[in-house]
């Protein structure tokens, strides 16, 4: 299998994700992003990698519409981000949070995961229905009716990405997904995105997992993209990595391992 | 202290019951006005908080120990209406799942260490920063309305119960012991609760002064600066911390409005309990036999206002010696604590050392 | 990290029995009503306290509840039991001569009606916390139209109770293992950086949890997915305990 096939997007369809120009400032004075120019492309997979303090959490959260540009704009698949498209872009932008406890908020597993569609209006068997077949696709079909707090935490971020799925996203937006995971949790997990027919945009910081999972890259620094291109190239450009403070793990080849 | 089934009578229970339910539902609408729509996950998480810092045990001494009541905290920290609904929910969760509370008294409970605690600090607290000079920053003024506030709600609470004794009381102690005891052992209680309450505000007003709800009118939104990923980077207070002699003057002015407030409570549950008055007044206990049945008729009914007038001055008294226990007795440790390197100064020297690194 | 459960988890006694499979809004009117009824019985009526604990003796056989397990619990109201015990002493009224201690009459009355009626309120609190899972009490709150807000936050509290438990251990084992302890007045001031600490993570954690209900169409309301129900049949079941206790009461009453 080659990961590094970049799908162009079919003519006459508007990509999944599409911010142009976009800045934002704080309540208090403190900018954070200074015209963000990012498209990708349904079906991508892409990875923002960028230092700590770079903006990539005031993206996100600029994604799905929590925050507001101050300039600029931010279209899911055509769907421009203002408040009245708020629910519909919601439903599309799945965002899967760095801490799994955050996000699985709800007594079971099943009503988690059932959280966002009974918002969209699911209900009955449909709703159940739809649990299960998102539990299905993260291998946590059995644990349905567990408390969150019970399970591992690998198993939790897979359930975190369960829910998220669950409300059939046109795009799955991760942040850190292998921040504290043990190695085998770690590969799971991307067993399971890489199994996803979807978009995705993985912030992280963990680069061999970006090069695993992710064809293409970009570097977020200082609030704007400082890189955009394939992966392994951005990971072998010493420079470049050195300059916006992302580091490969000691003894990692980004061109040894290209497949 | 957890009021089980049974200590109170029937229409104590149900009074207070209704007073809960009251309080409860004027929280929930205020609770949004203090929260808005995050309402839900926020008091969720205060609850939570209250609930663990109720496990936090602090060693008082020779292998005793005592723990939070957190009244007066979420009171500070989140505002009184939320801080009624923590509670509220805190005690409903310990009565049903931990036994801990009697179901019929969780009105009682409610009343006694949900409203009454958050009313009473949110009086001392504000009616304190109201008195006191508001030069030299947040610190000084917040950690002594902080320390006021504590210190009094759980006396005060202790006085609402033993109200509430006055006339339910399923047991014939007589008024003034029942007063002496509680409020006693809950000026000690006050004590602790003050003074760990007044450093843990101290210490959340260090690293993220927008989360004291009750400081709010201090901190100014151009002190912080909110980085990127959420991280806060506290800014220094503008002004030097108060030199040692300085904080005198606040703390007696503090004194005074304690002082002040605590006996308009004292008169307050005095003038609302005219036979407990009786009681304490005279010492005199009522025959157990003449109320066995409390349920069948009025209740209420056997218990005159005789000499109410009389009963009134000497429960002024009483209240007014608490007042001066509790006010020497937390002087003497609010004293003991500021001078203390090692104490509540611990977090102005901490914000100072900052200050230079932050220097742009 | 996921190894504790915390305080909540070891209150529930997973079970098939009748009393498990009830539905939770029932048990909760059931124990409300038996409480009620038991508050409401004269302490006179010695024989009929000894009626109630058979009543719940007998819910604790049908739930399978060990009867240590039960006992354990009742260690709760323990504080009140020392007061109880001081009443006889320090209560005014009559008195009477015990193996040479001078107790009052209305003291001894009040700690028997404190003891007893303190007794079977936890006792009943434990076999309803033993049989009915957190999630299905919350339930069965939401089902007896406690306002939804107060379930929502409810239901928020216990989920991060032991999310926050777990948090104030760790922080307890970082003191400890930089060789600290508290041991007096003189270390409260880091206990209290403890809380302040511990509060501003639970603050900052509440922000997270609502961005990500808002990233998943959270609007104010909880969309309600599993309402409880229960028929005629299930009521009946629940009403064996209070109905019986009531009787008791007003034979206790005109006894």
């Amino acid at each position: 299998m080659d990961p590094v096939t970049r799908p162009d997007p079919a003519p006459g369809q508007a990509p999944s994700l599409d911010v142009s120009g976009l800045a934002y400032a704080y309540p208090d004075g403190h900018q954070a992003l200074f015209g963000v120019d990012l498209t990708v492309g349904r079906g991508e997979r892409v990875a923002l990698l960028g230092p700590n303090g770079a903006g990539k959490t005031t993206l996100v959260l600029h994604l799905n519409g929590i925050l507001t540009p101050g300039a600029g704009t931010v279209r899911v698949a055509g769907t421009p981000v203002v408040k009245d498209t708020l629910p519909e872009v919601r439903r599309r932008v799945g965002i899967v949070f760095q801490d799994p406890d955050d996000q699985l908020f709800m007594p079971t597993v099943r009503e988690d995961v059932a959280f966002g569609p009974a918002n969209a209006g699911l209900r009955g068997p449909e709703l159940e229905r739809c649990v299960s077949r998102a539990l299905d696709r993260v291998g946590m079909a059995g644990y349905a009716d567990r408390p969150p707090h019970h399970l591992s935490f690998g198993q939790r971020r897979r359930v975190a990405v369960a829910t998220v799925l669950a409300m059939d996203p046109e795009i799955l937006v991760l942040d850190e997904p292998s921040a504290n995971l043990d190695p085998a949790a770690r590969r799971e997990l991307a067993e399971i995105l890489l199994s996803l027919d979807l978009t995705v945009l993985m912030v992280t910081h963990d680069l061999p997992y970006a090069l695993e999972l992710c064809p293409r890259a970009v570097v977020l620094s200082e609030g704007v993209i400082a890189a955009d291109g394939p992966t392994p190239d951005l990971l072998a450009d010493e420079a470049l990595l050195r300059a916006h403070r992302l580091e490969l793990p000691f003894g990692f080849d980004p061109r040894t391992t290209r497949r | 202290m957890h009021v089980p089934d049974g200590f109170l009578d029937a229409p104590v229970s149900v009074a207070t019951g209704v007073v809960a339910a009251g309080a409860v539902a004027v929280s929930l609408r205020g609770a949004r006005r203090e929260l808005d729509e995050r309402t839900a996950p926020l008091a969720g998480l205060v609850a939570a908080f209250i609930f663990a810092v109720q496990m936090l045990n602090f060693p008082v001494a020779a292998g005793t120990s005592g723990h939070l009541l957190g009244g007066a905290l979420a009171t500070v920290l989140v505002g009184p209406y939320t801080a009624v609904l923590c509670l509220a929910v805190v005690l409903l969760m310990q009565g049903l799942l931990f036994a801990d509370g009697g179901l019929t008294a969780l009105g009682t409970n409610i009343t006694v260490m949900g409203v009454v605690t958050a009313l009473v600090a949110l009086l001392v607290f504000h009616g304190l920063l109201r008195v006191l000079p508001r030069r030299g920053g947040a610190r000084v003024p917040v950690a002594v309305a902080t320390f006021a506030a504590a210190l009094v709600s759980v006396p005060a609470s202790a006085i609402a119960f033993t109200g509430l004794y006055a006339i339910g009381g399923t047991a014939d102690v007589s008024l003034g012991r029942v007063f002496a005891a509680m409020v006693g052992v809950h000026v000690l209680i006050g004590i602790g609760e003050a003074v760990i309450t007044t450093a843990t505000v101290g210490a959340v007003l260090a690293v993220r002064p927008d989360l004291v709800r009750a400081a709010r009118s201090f901190t100014r939104p151009a002190l912080v600066i909110r980085g990127g990923s959420g991280a806060v980077t506290p800014t220094p207070a503008p002004e030097p911390a108060a030199a040692p002699a300085r904080p005198l003057r606040p703390l007696w002015l503090g004194g005074l409005g304690v002082a002040v407030v605590l006996a308009a409570f004292v008169s307050f549950y005095a003038s609302a309990e005219p036979d407990g008055l009786e009681r304490v007044a005279t010492d005199e206990g009522i025959a157990e036999e003449a109320r066995a049945h409390d349920l069948a008729d009025s209740p209420l009914a056997d218990y005159g206002v005789r000499d109410v007038d009389n009963a009134r001055l000497s429960t002024g008294l009483a209240g007014a010696a608490g007042v001066a226990v509790t006010l020497a007795a937390g002087s003497a440790v609010f004293l003991a604590v500021r001078r203390r390197p090692g104490g509540a100064d611990d977090a102005t020297t901490g914000t100072s050392g900052r200050r230079e690194t932050v220097a742009p | 990290m996921s190894g504790s459960h915390g305080p909540a988890a070891r209150l529930y006694r997973p079970g098939t029995s009748a009393v498990h499979r009830l539905p939770a809004h029932c048990k909760l009117v059931a124990v409300l009503a038996f409480v009620l009824t038991v508050v409401a019985t004269p302490r006179e009526a010695v024989w009929a306290f000894g009626a109630y604990a058979a009543f719940l003796a007998c819910v604790a056989a049908v739930a399978r509840l060990p009867a240590g397990f039960v006992l354990r619990r009742l260690v709760i109201e323990v504080p009140f039991v020392a007061f109880a015990f001081l009443l006889p002493f320090i209560a005014t009224g009559p008195r009477v001569e015990w193996l040479g201690l001078s107790l009052s009459e209305s003291g001894l009355w009040g700690a028997w009606n404190i003891l007893a009626k303190g007794t079977l309120g936890v006792a009943a609190s434990v076999l309803l916390a033993a049989t009915t899972e957190l999630r299905q009490v919350l339930l069965g709150l939401q089902r007896l139209r406690l306002p939804p807000l107060l379930v929502q936050i409810a239901s928020f509290m216990l989920r991060y109770a032991d999310v926050i438990a777990d948090e104030l251990t760790r922080m307890r084992i970082a003191r400890e293992s930089r060789g600290f302890t508290a041991r007096g007045p003189r270390h409260w001031s880091v206990l209290a950086k403890t809380a302040g600490a511990l509060f501003i993570r639970c603050y900052e954690r509440g922000e997270r949890v609502h961005l990500a209900m808002l990233s998943r169409g959270y609007d104010g309301g909880m969309p309600v997915i599993d309402r409880l129900t229960a028929g005629g049949a299930q009521w009946a079941r629940a009403a064996a305990l209070p109905v019986p206790a009531l009787v008791v009461c007003v034979l206790g009453w005109t006894l």
